[in-house]
């Protein structure tokens, strides 16, 4: 592999941990969900280009399914039941964007050692591919943690998603069986969760889920 | 041939579990049931028979079923014969015995789906030859026995039983699970022909055996892990609780000899001193602690206790020659061992069912509520004497003949090389001689207490002799005992093949001496003749009951009841349990049990009655079981408050464990 395609495959792993870096400062939800979206975009652009370089039509169809789903179809989707829960003026976090940034540099530290110490001799595409990859889905796991409000955590969880995509791109004997039925899970769960989203809205008048700690009687 | 009858036995019994769950509710189900499994189990005793006689060879195959990648590998050979043979023996007389017993049973549909399934996995643990298969069929074996135990589970003791046993049962397999998993090795080969092509390395080997001896330990019953025992081998039916003590037992100390003798390669030095000194404690222990109780079914738990640490004892004597070198002194302590086992499954087995039938008839476990029953069940009362000789190991029955070889190989000890072996091996015998003292005056009170004097109580007084399938099974096993007792040298024949694949060198043939005489080592060291015994004792004492009633007197002489001591017609006035027990209490039972006597005396002037209270107190349990237990309800308690959190809380907790492992990976060297 030329050191150009190299860049490029490294730039866009790259700059998918600095959108995910991005959703992290968001405080607002319209806000995220934007970032979301470009997240998404740039998992589809990085995935094309591994198809394009790996010469593998077949991980195009990833990107088109990233591009489709997670970059269109999912954050609109997300908008239309803000506006019609009207929550679009909440501010959520638990812990204050500072420590929270700092806290997510330090998982991109740990997750360049580790998958740099546990690969010395895979393939160095794949390795730097890797340890991106974990670096989105731990700052995925830290969105779902320090958010309140169940709408941020469904983008949590999809960018965690995002994150394994991009490992499964990386590594390239994955059959496209697996990356649709992936894609075809999030979709469920996304469903799923969205239907929650109104079931948890109906009972509760909201969608924070201290409601629901205070409804099991408990501390929140 | 005999590995094929022994395999059709295990469906044969899961099949009639089946037709146990179609029948359980109907009023003589219980006939079919423990009619197929008398039969399936003659058909399993003629299969080892004919393995054990014929001294075929080993006889090996796989089945399809289980891990795919590994097969059931299943195999029979002189040893698994040998325990077969066991496990067969103590469930056919345990299947005729109930087909009398069961009718009072009053929860069959509890106890008939249970019992096949039980026999099953007796059977399938003695032929397994992979671990997997072994495992699998040793907790078929624990869970079954388990509802057995619960089959009466409205009684609180039964469940406290039922949870202790459970607790134990797993944390046997665990370690036996651990004990595999080393003995398997990195490459994971489970089946035993692969252990045994490469036995593990002198460390894992070492702890092969602790963990084996956890393992089978807890299930066979050795001090301090015999907690579960004496409480759930009574809470079963009787007839059960027979199984449980004859023969689950011996399916465990089968496991200890597989792993440790046959797996685990050659033995270290030290190996022998720990199971001789756990061997010695479990003896005495078990035979003191049966001498403190007063319900008949736990006090023959507890001698179960002591007897396995008989058989145990014999096991680390041969454990102690093999390495040493001294093969020939290991064949002995060996057979004396393994024959012990059978001959502990016969009279165990009798005396439970003895102990069955006075439940029955009296309704009463209680030796206090007893008394006098010789005069209303003389049959069944005959049988639990000839029981009782056997278990206190005088001759000519069986649990002489096995005592006595122990005790020829514990005289064998000046030969050993290692000093610690010379000083321990005289101590364990000494332990086992006061054991088999004990265990005598343990025998006497239960059957002088239960049987002769006069009834305690009105139950006791109207009992009745039981059914005829009881008194049969019992008869039969008193038999096996006396026959065992004069003709050992048969039996010590047909183990030796099992003994010489285990340490390898047999003792020598014994048919050849004539007149059934037994030569342990050489004739001029030491022989016994069970056959001379028996027709002398028999020929004097009929000789001395003929002089005596010719001699003597003739005629029958009414007179006053022999009343020394014995003013009061009230029965409360006869010696009782306790009051039996009451020398030995105050010997050992000062420092074993703490035991400690209080004397409560009125005031002067005050009509109130003087009382003597006795409290004892088990150190096993509160020294090692109880801060055991308390520290897991303080952990439970101190994270109970896990339960309640809300879905972020459980959220972070996930992701503070990824980054810890992450953690750890990164900083590891």
């Amino acid at each position: 592999m030329d050191k150009f395609s190299f860049d490029v495959a490294h730039m866009l792993a790259g700059s998918l941990v600095l959108v995910s870096f991005v959703q992290l400062y968001q405080d607002r939800i319209y806000a995220l969900l934007n970032v979301f979206a470009l997240h998404a975009f740039v998992l589809a652009l990085s995935v094309a280009w591994q198809a394009y370089v790996h010469d593998a039509p077949h991980l195009y169809v990833t990107a088109l399914i990233a591009l489709g789903f997670k970059a269109v179809v999912i954050p609109v989707v997300l908008h239309r039941i803000v506006q019609r829960l009207g929550i679009h003026r909440e501010i959520e976090t638990v812990v204050g964007i500072g420590p929270t940034m700092l806290a997510g540099m330090g998982l991109v530290a740990l997750s360049m050692v580790v998958m740099l110490r546990a690969t010395p001799e895979a393939d160095p595409l794949a390795r730097e591919d890797l340890a991106f990859a974990l670096s989105v889905v731990l700052l995925g796991l830290l969105l779902m943690v320090t958010r309140r409000n169940a709408v941020s955590q469904v983008v949590g969880f999809m960018s965690l998603e995002n994150g394994l995509m991009l490992a499964a791109a990386g590594a390239k004997g994955m059959p496209l069986v697996v990356e649709i039925s992936v894609a075809f899970s999030i979709l469920i769960a996304f469903i799923v969760i969205g239907i929650f989203l109104f079931r948890i809205r109906e009972r509760f008048d909201t969608v924070d889920v201290r409601a629901l700690d205070r409804f099991r009687g408990e501390r929140g | 041939m005999p590995l094929t009858i022994a395999l059709l036995c295990v469906p044969a019994l899961l099949g009639t579990s089946l037709l146990a769950l179609v029948v359980r509710r109907s009023p003589q189900g219980y006939r079919a049931v423990y009619g197929i499994s008398l039969a399936v189990s003659l058909l399993g005793l003629f299969a080892a028979l004919s393995q054990l006689l014929a001294g075929a060879e080993p006889s090996h195959t796989v089945l399809p079923l289980g891990l795919p990648w590994l097969g059931a590998h299943l195999r029979i050979d002189a040893l698994a014969a040998w325990f077969l043979l066991i496990a067969n023996l103590g469930g056919a007389a345990a299947s005729l015995f109930a087909l009398g017993y069961g009718a009072h049973e009053p929860a069959p549909q509890r106890v008939l789906p249970f019992y096949p399934a039980f026999l099953a996995g007796m059977t399938l643990v003695v032929l397994a030859d992979d671990a997997f298969t072994f495992l699998l069929s040793w907790e078929c074996m624990s869970l079954a026995s388990w509802a057995l135990v619960m089959a009466h589970h409205r009684e609180r003791d039964n469940r406290h039983a039922g949870y202790v046993y459970l607790v134990m049962a797993s944390f046997g397999t665990l370690t036996l699970l651990l004990a595999f998993g080393l003995l398997a090795g990195a490459q994971g080969g489970y089946a035993f022909e692969t252990i045994r092509a490469a036995p593990p390395a002198p460390l894992f080997a070492s702890l092969v055996l602790i963990l084996a001896l956890l393992g089978a330990g807890s299930k066979a019953g050795l001090v301090p892990l015999h907690v579960w025992l004496p409480l759930a081998h009574p809470a079963a039916p009787s007839h059960v609780s027979a199984l449980m003590s004859g023969v689950m037992t011996k399916v465990a100390i089968y496991g200890f000899v597989r792993i440790v003798f046959d797996l685990a390669g050659a033995p270290a030095w030290w190996w022998s001193m720990l199971v001789l000194a756990l061997a010695g404690v479990t003896t005495v222990m078990g035979v003191l602690y049966a001498l403190m109780q007063s319900d008949l079914k736990r006090l023959l738990a507890y001698s179960t206790v002591e007897n396995v640490g008989i058989v145990y004892l014999g096991l680390g004597l041969a454990l102690a020659f093999k390495a040493q070198g001294m093969a020939w002194a290991a064949a002995l302590a060996m057979t004396a061992a393994l024959l012990h086992g059978l001959n502990h499954c016969v009279f165990k087995s009798l005396l439970f069912f003895g102990a069955g039938a006075v439940l029955h008839a009296a309704g009463e476990r209680d030796m206090e509520r007893l008394g006098g029953l010789i005069h209303r069940m003389p049959q069944t009362a005959f049988a639990f004497l000839v029981g009782c000789v056997a278990i206190s190991a005088l001759p000519p029955l069986n649990g002489f003949v096995s005592e006595w070889l122990t005790f020829q190989a514990v005289l064998l000890s000046p030969e050993l090389q290692s000093w610690g072996l010379k000083l321990l091996v005289p101590g364990a015998g000494a332990l086992l001689a006061l054991s088999a003292a004990l265990a005598a005056a343990c025998f006497v009170r239960a059957f002088g207490v239960t049987f002769l004097g006069r009834a305690r109580s009105p139950a006791a007084e109207r009992a009745h002799e039981t059914d005829r399938f009881s008194r049969a099974a019992m008869f039969a096993c008193a038999a096996i005992c006396l026959v065992v007792g004069i003709l050992p040298g048969l039996f010590i024949d047909a183990l030796a093949p099992a003994v010489a694949q285990l340490v390898g060198d047999r003792m020598p043939v014994q048919t050849v001496a004539g007149w059934q005489t037994i030569v342990p080592i050489v004739e001029g060291r030491s022989s016994y003749n069970g056959l001379l015994v028996f027709v002398f004792m028999t020929a004097a004492a009929s000789l001395t009951a003929y002089a005596i009633h010719r001699v003597a007197s003739d005629r029958v002489r009414r007179g006053p009841a022999w009343d020394c001591g014995f003013p009061d017609p009230s029965p409360a006035t006869q010696y009782s349990a306790t009051s039996f027990a009451q020398p030995i209490r105050r010997v050992f039972g000062t420092v074993v049990f703490r035991a400690r006597e209080r004397v409560e005396m009125p005031p002067p002037g005050s009509p109130a009655p003087a009382r003597l209270s006795v409290s004892l107190q088990d150190l096993v349990w509160d020294g090692l079981y109880a801060p055991v237990a308390a520290g897991v309800g303080r952990a439970a308690d101190r994270l109970n408050h896990l339960q309640f959190l809300t879905i972020r809380r459980y959220l972070s907790l996930v992701f503070v464990a990824l980054v810890a492992l992450l953690l750890v990976l990164a900083i590891w060297p």
